[in-house]
């Protein structure tokens, strides 16, 4: 079980059914996540790219992330500093990529009463997530196993491979 | 005694060395089989594994088809596809397949799928092993590697959906309709990454690759996996291509196992087509009978197999496509295309204006190139969503073959029941 303090985070506010093209759009997916990251969201938030800061956490509706198997949608967060999508349900495989990549996803279905913009307190109580609204609503997530908390504190199952076998991690 | 078990149960707790799994638990899964291709495996792959200095932890698991870039059409391609044949190569892989056909029909007509085996696939379709009984579904190229370092990951114990299917379907109606049809109902996430069971008389009477149409598609669906539980079908099938002492004992949903239920009339069910940009957006044939399609693609895992290429023969046979209309085969296999032709199908097909297309992913993931833009184009492939075919301004209308060959002879989106002798 591990308690992490609160961290303040800005709201980003999208809609349903964010799929994978919208994350990492099919016409930059030859390039590195360097040059996929500029394009993420371009079609529904093209600001985001360019003002999103390191902390920032998306909130969505529900499906996010249904489409492709490609995991540079969750990687492209990440390279944006992205700290955590809190949305009612996520697509399953896009499930799996994002932990392994280091990206906490907050299932909680209530998620829509957030504000975009909003100033959002965030963290633990055990595996449980806890979201404190600037009008001091507390919202609960569903809980996260430990092993998938401990892959997103390691930047993900590649830098815990790293480690295992000796090597330095390094960020996404 | 042991409380009743859904067949994805069963075959989780057989996977993680359990006497019994519980829904909602998580557990650390032994894998049997990891397949990959030319587009998620080897260009991905090779750079950590160096970086890391480690090694696969088994090869004889592990199932390399080169389906994605191949024919190889300018250099990007051709630097992937070297790097897939070089690397599998200096690993010694004993199971690569290059340019034999799509890795989900490729991986059981050599004999790699069998009931009761836990796999995963570096591939959304995945899950189309669900149809022998076996338990695959999709995962990224990050998870792949710990795979191919640990030979085990993690899954939580899903709930069954069971998608029951009474009745017989009508002559000129498929498994492709079936799925479309569950997809059109439930959504694309109405799966909730749960474990679907195909189960009913309609289902049990489908032919083998009907049956892997139908989990091909439970990708659609969201689900984890697509599953049909083995039985004499399977068993023959196996058999027929070089598989021995197929084992399928208890790999069967228990009767009072915990699921949810859903039952459907496949008797009552008419030709379905999804409507640009979403599988989602299915209806019944005769909602688009006023549209006019200058493109059909015979293609794809999905839609281009053996008895998909049938199925378009015998409606084209003796006829010819509409004027103005782009009829493209693109079979899904070698194998599946050698039959078609000792059989005379792909002879029909070419009689009926029909370019055939290398055996590959091709369209169907964009790579082909070969989708006129600012067509309506009416497809036997898995997805729509705008852009997918390699032509942003396409509209890409999805159905059976018999519907795709049906509105390929008229030229506008037509029920096969229509043309049918």
């Amino acid at each position: 079980m591990t308690d992490i303090a609160l961290q303040v985070a800005r709201v980003w506010k999208l809609g349903t059914d964010i799929d994978t093209d919208q994350l990492a759009p099919g016409a930059y997916m030859h390039l590195g996540l360097e040059g996929i990251a500029p394009h993420c969201l371009e079609g529904v938030r093209p600001e985001f790219a360019a003002q999103v800061c390191a902390g920032d956490v998306l909130v969505a509706g529900p499906n996010f992330g249904i489409g492709s198997s490609r995991e540079q949608a969750a990687g492209a967060l990440v390279r944006l500093g992205v700290k955590a999508v809190i949305a009612p349900s996520f697509n399953g495989l896009y499930f799996r990529n994002a932990f392994n990549l280091g990206l906490l996803l907050i299932t909680c279905a209530q998620a829509e009463q957030l504000d975009d913009g909003e100033q959002l307190q965030w963290g633990f109580e055990g595996d449980i997530p806890v979201l404190v609204r600037a009008n001091g609503a507390r919202l609960k997530g569903e809980p996260i196993p430990d092993f998938l908390l401990d892959m997103v504190a390691a930047g993900g199952l590649l830098n815990q491979l790293r480690t295992r076998f000796g090597k330095s991690p390094q960020p996404v | 005694m042991k409380a009743p078990s859904t067949l994805a149960q069963k075959l989780l707790a057989k996977a993680s060395g359990r006497d019994a799994v519980t829904p909602g638990e998580v557990v650390n899964c032994r894998v049997d089989l990891a397949m990959f291709h030319d587009s998620s495996g080897p260009r991905r792959l090779q750079p950590m594994l160096d970086e890391l200095g480690a090694q696969i932890w088994d090869k004889s698991k592990v199932v390399l088809v080169l389906d994605h870039f191949v024919p190889e059409r300018d250099d990007g391609a051709r630097k992937i596809v070297r790097i897939a044949r070089e690397w599998s190569q200096a690993q010694q892989l004993p199971n690569v397949y290059d340019s034999e056909g799509i890795c989900h029909v490729v991986l059981p007509q050599k004999g790699h799928v069998r009931p009761g085996m836990f796999c995963v696939g570096g591939d959304s379709h995945s899950p189309t092993a669900g149809a022998f009984g076996a338990y695959m579904f999709g995962i990224g190229s990050t998870e792949m590697l710990g795979v191919m370092v640990n030979g085990e990951l993690w899954v939580r114990v899903p709930h069954t959906i069971r998608m029951q299917w009474d009745g017989q379907l009508a002559a000129g109606v498929t498994a492709k309709d079936m799925a479309l049809h569950m997809i059109g109902r439930f959504g694309m996430n109405g799966g909730q990454y749960q474990a679907i069971e195909f189960c009913g008389s309609a289902v049990q009477a489908l032919s083998m690759q009907e049956r892997m149409t139908l989990s091909n598609m439970s990708a659609e669906m969201g689900s984890q996996v697509g599953l049909i539980a083995p039985d004499a079908t399977t068993q023959a099938w196996l058999e027929s291509v070089g598989v021995e002492q197929v084992e399928m004992e208890g790999l069967y949903t228990d009767e009072g196992a915990p699921a949810t239920t859903y039952r459907f009339d496949a008797s009552a069910l008419p030709p379905q087509v999804a409507a640009p940009h979403s599988p989602a957006n299915t209806k019944a044939v005769d909602a688009f009978h006023d549209v006019s399609i200058q493109a059909a693609y015979i293609g794809a895992c999905t839609g281009a197999k053996l008895e998909d290429l049938r199925a378009a023969a015998s409606v084209l046979a003796g006829r010819k496509a509409a004027a103005g209309v782009q009829l493209l085969v693109a079979p899904a296999s070698v194998r599946d295309q050698q039959q078609a032709e000792a059989e005379g199908v792909m002879e029909v097909l070419r009689q009926a204006g029909a370019t055939v297309l290398a055996t590959s992913c091709g369209a169907c993931s964009g790579y082909g190139g070969s989708i006129p833009d600012h067509a309506n184009v009416i497809s036997t492939t898995a997805r729509n969503f705008k852009g997918r075919m390699g032509s942003a301004s396409a509209q890409v209308f999805l159905s059976s073959p018999y519907t795709a060959a049906a509105s390929a002879l008229r030229g506008r989106i037509t029920d096969p029941r229509e043309v049918l002798a």
